[in-house]
């Protein structure tokens, strides 16, 4: 916890550091630049967008709504040299490199898969 | 024995019907709209063709929902596990796979301070796990066991089943499946590898097997004594 | 009728420093412990799935429902207007709130998610006696927290009796339901009874008056205080009234029982062939914290009162937490039975006795938990004016 916060510290202070340029490189989603929303709006809504959505298929059980946090890491995890796909919440990682840089821990990895599923015989319909 | 054969025929085709999916169109969740209260989804299962060594729908359970376990039988997670019963008596001995009841009156729902612990509206009991502030109360309450605490961190869960240390968990009745309109695992598995012992359905449904069942054929409850009104049905206990 | 002074104890004292500082580790210690379990998840404790509640939820019950007895000095003294009790009304709430936090400390402590406290103060089940709790123990701190003010504050003194009465009430309803918690539980055998309330109620009277005598005495000695012969001779007798109460409903749970046939494995385990729940009840809740105390109470001990009161009630507190352990873990060691009159087995514990051995952290967690309560003591009688300078003794 304690590494976590200082790493985060540290990181900010580099960021600060070089300032004007591109703070972040993140690897890009698989989709292209925009899947449910635009950038701006995904960057600043996506908790709220995930919270909302978590209680309404959990709780009541909707289903196929457009926020989705296996869509998310479908979309977004990448894959390691050897073909195994990597963590989401990894360093470098797209979840991660953004909450690294904003010095916020996600608790969603803790319960949820961070790398997609692998797909099944037969699979859903 | 002719009269066991013909049960087993017709459970079989039972099971085959469900895994063709034919009445997916019918049972799919609709996209986008909530569970709904016309259903109550549950399990009859048949515990003459329930073997005492078959491990079928245990195991299906532990690879659908990502249980590895770490060989610490007293704390690791068992959404369902085979009972083996004997009267004392007679010495009469079955088996049976024992999940959550899914009951209508909920007592780890009552229970529950958060409102984690919670009854979907199709009757599908589940554990909201963001709200699950690992109290353990509903394992109190839980007359069938069927609640386990995730005891220690936890790894390579499947995408549709989070699960996470310090929370309770138990059988789902693999709802991401029920809402694709697919039957839960055990079910699957029970009627591909072993003799098709459980059935899955509609309770509400009176043209749905499981409701046509339950109507024509003596079934009974584990502890129906205790009045919660499980959706999980037994023959043969 | 003389007036009652009250004085602040001094701090910063060798004595002073010694307690704070051991309290400190102690905490220190617990907290250690609470890392460690959380850090690891709970499969390090001796807890399982078949055993959800351990220690910690020993100490945690024990502290809370001695919380609200702590409570009863300072009752008398008000709602019954005990006069010889009510110089001791100050001390008695801050013990009975003090006695609250440690025992919530422990409990918060113990959940797999600690961390998510304000979930269970922001998400409302109205149906979960436990929700009710959170919501009775809270009140617990401001009922008595206003009642202290009347008691401290002379422009408040018109709400006094109000406030106390107020006070009484809540601590009776809060009993109620820290024992419904488990009295409300339908298939857990050796719960499932009405009679938990009372029976948590009278366990309330008694321990919450033991852990008073206790703390009164030190703090008598510490403190240079006189403590009143005829005071304590008072408690004690009081004490041993409470015992029997509890006793009384021990009793009446453990004949109903045995009455319902269903429940007799129950009651042969716990009364008869469960080892150490079967040692702990007959020989330290039922002799040394039940019957040992009433000789003391009752039968012409001729020890001067303070050597009885500290005798009989470190007994009752010793007895008191033999008494929860047997209630909770022995409880729970008793396998569910699914299909009654039939003998089951499976890979899950089905139809079996569970094992439970406390692991040192637990019983780390649970002093902290006393530890808890002792701090905020100690630190409340330092900054304000709590302890009369004579305990009793002018009477």
């Amino acid at each position: 916890m304690l590494a976590r916060l200082l790493l985060g510290l540290l990181m900010m202070a580099s960021a600060t550091a070089a300032l004007a340029a591109e703070p972040l490189a993140l690897p890009k989603a698989k989709g292209g630049t925009t899947c449910v929303e635009a950038p701006a709006v995904m960057r600043r809504d996506h908790p709220d967008m995930l919270k909302h959505q978590r209680d309404e298929t959990m709780r009541l059980g909707i289903r196929g709504a457009k926020a989705s946090l296996k869509e998310c890491v479908a979309c977004h995890s990448t894959a390691a040299a050897d073909g195994a796909p990597r963590r989401v919440d990894d360093p470098g990682q797209f979840c991660q490199s953004c909450h690294a840089y904003v010095a916020v821990k996600p608790d969603c990895f803790e319960c949820h898969a961070a790398v997609p599923g692998q797909k099944t015989a037969g699979g859903a319909p | 024995m002719t009269q066991l054969s013909r049960r087993q025929v017709l459970l079989a085709s039972g099971a085959v019907l469900i895994v063709s999916a034919a009445e997916a169109a019918d049972s799919q969740s609709v996209r986008g709209q909530p569970a709904s209260s016309a259903r109550r989804w549950g399990l009859l299962i048949d515990t003459a063709k329930c073997a005492a060594d078959c491990t079928i729908c245990v195991d299906a359970c532990k690879a659908e929902m990502g249980l590895t376990g770490h060989d610490r039988p007293l704390t690791d997670a068992q959404y369902v596990r085979k009972v083996n019963v004997k009267d004392p008596a007679s010495g009469h001995t079955h088996s049976l796979p024992v999940m959550c009841q899914h009951c209508a009156k909920p007592p780890c729902v009552d229970v529950c301070p958060t409102g984690a612990s919670m009854k979907r509206a199709d009757g599908i009991v589940l554990v909201d796990r963001h709200i699950c502030i690992g109290c353990r109360y509903c394992m109190m309450a839980c007359p069938y066991k069927a609640r386990s605490f995730a005891h220690e961190a936890q790894t390579g869960q499947q995408p549709h089943l989070p699960r996470g240390k310090g929370t309770v968990e138990g059988c789902t009745l693999c709802v991401h499946r029920v809402d694709e309109g697919r039957p839960p695992a055990c079910v699957e598995a029970c009627a591909a590898k072993a003799k098709g012992a459980m059935l899955f359905g509609d309770l509400k449904d009176s043209s749905s097997d499981i409701a046509r069942r339950v109507a024509r054929e003596a079934t009974s409850r584990i502890r129906a004594d205790l009045g919660l009104d499980p959706a999980v049905r037994y023959q043969g206990i | 009728m003389v007036k009652t002074r009250y004085s602040e104890v001094k701090a910063f004292t060798p004595g002073w420093l010694a307690l704070a500082g051991g309290l400190g580790a102690v905490i220190v210690a617990a907290l250690g412990a609470v890392w460690y379990m959380e850090h690891n998840g709970h499969w390090v404790t001796g807890m399982t799935n078949q055993v959800v509640w351990g220690v910690p939820h020993v100490f945690a019950v024990f502290l809370i429902v001695a919380a609200s007895g702590a409570l009863n000095i300072a009752s008398m003294g008000s709602v019954f207007g005990r006069e010889p009790y009510q110089p001791l009304g100050r001390m008695s709430g801050l013990v009975a709130v003090a006695l609250l936090a440690g025992g919530l400390a422990v409990l918060v402590l113990d959940l797999g998610r600690p961390d998510r406290l304000v979930v269970a103060m922001t998400h409302f089940n109205f149906k979960s006696i436990f929700a009710w709790n959170v919501i009775l123990y809270s009140g617990f701190f401001a009922v008595v927290g206003v009642y202290l003010w009347t008691m401290m504050d002379w422009r408040m003194k018109r709400f006094y009796k109000p406030a106390a009465l107020g006070a009484f009430l809540w601590r009776l309803i809060l009993t109620t339901g820290t024992g419904s918690i488990f009295g409300f539980l339908a298939a857990r055998e050796a719960y499932g009874a009405a009679v938990m309330a009372p029976l948590f109620i009278a366990m309330s009277f008694a321990y919450g008056l033991a852990i008073f005598m206790l703390v009164l005495v030190f703090a008598g000695k510490t403190t240079r205080r006189p403590v009143g012969d005829d005071l304590l001779a008072r408690m004690i007798r009081l004490l041993g009234l409470f015992v029997a109460a509890n006793l009384y409903f021990v009793v009446i749970h453990h004949l109903t029982q045995l009455y319902f046939a269903g429940r007799g494995g129950v009651e042969a385990f716990i009364l008869a062939g469960g080892g150490v729940y079967t040692t702990l009840f007959w020989v330290v809740q039922v002799g040394l914290g039940g019957i040992l105390p009433l000789v003391i109470a009752f039968a012409g001990c001729k020890h001067p009162p303070r050597r009885r009161a500290v005798m009989a009630s470190l007994l009752v507190v010793v007895g008191g937490l033999a008494q929860v352990y047997v209630l909770i873990i022995g409880g729970q060691a008793w396998p569910l039975d699914l299909f009654p009159g039939m003998e089951t087995w499976s890979s899950f514990a089905d139809g079996r006795i569970h094992a439970y051995v406390p692991t040192l952290a637990e019983v780390m967690l649970g002093l902290g938990g006393v530890a808890i309560a002792a701090i905020i003591v100690l630190m409340f009688v330092t900054v304000l004016r709590f302890l009369p300078d004579d305990m009793g003794s002018m009477q």
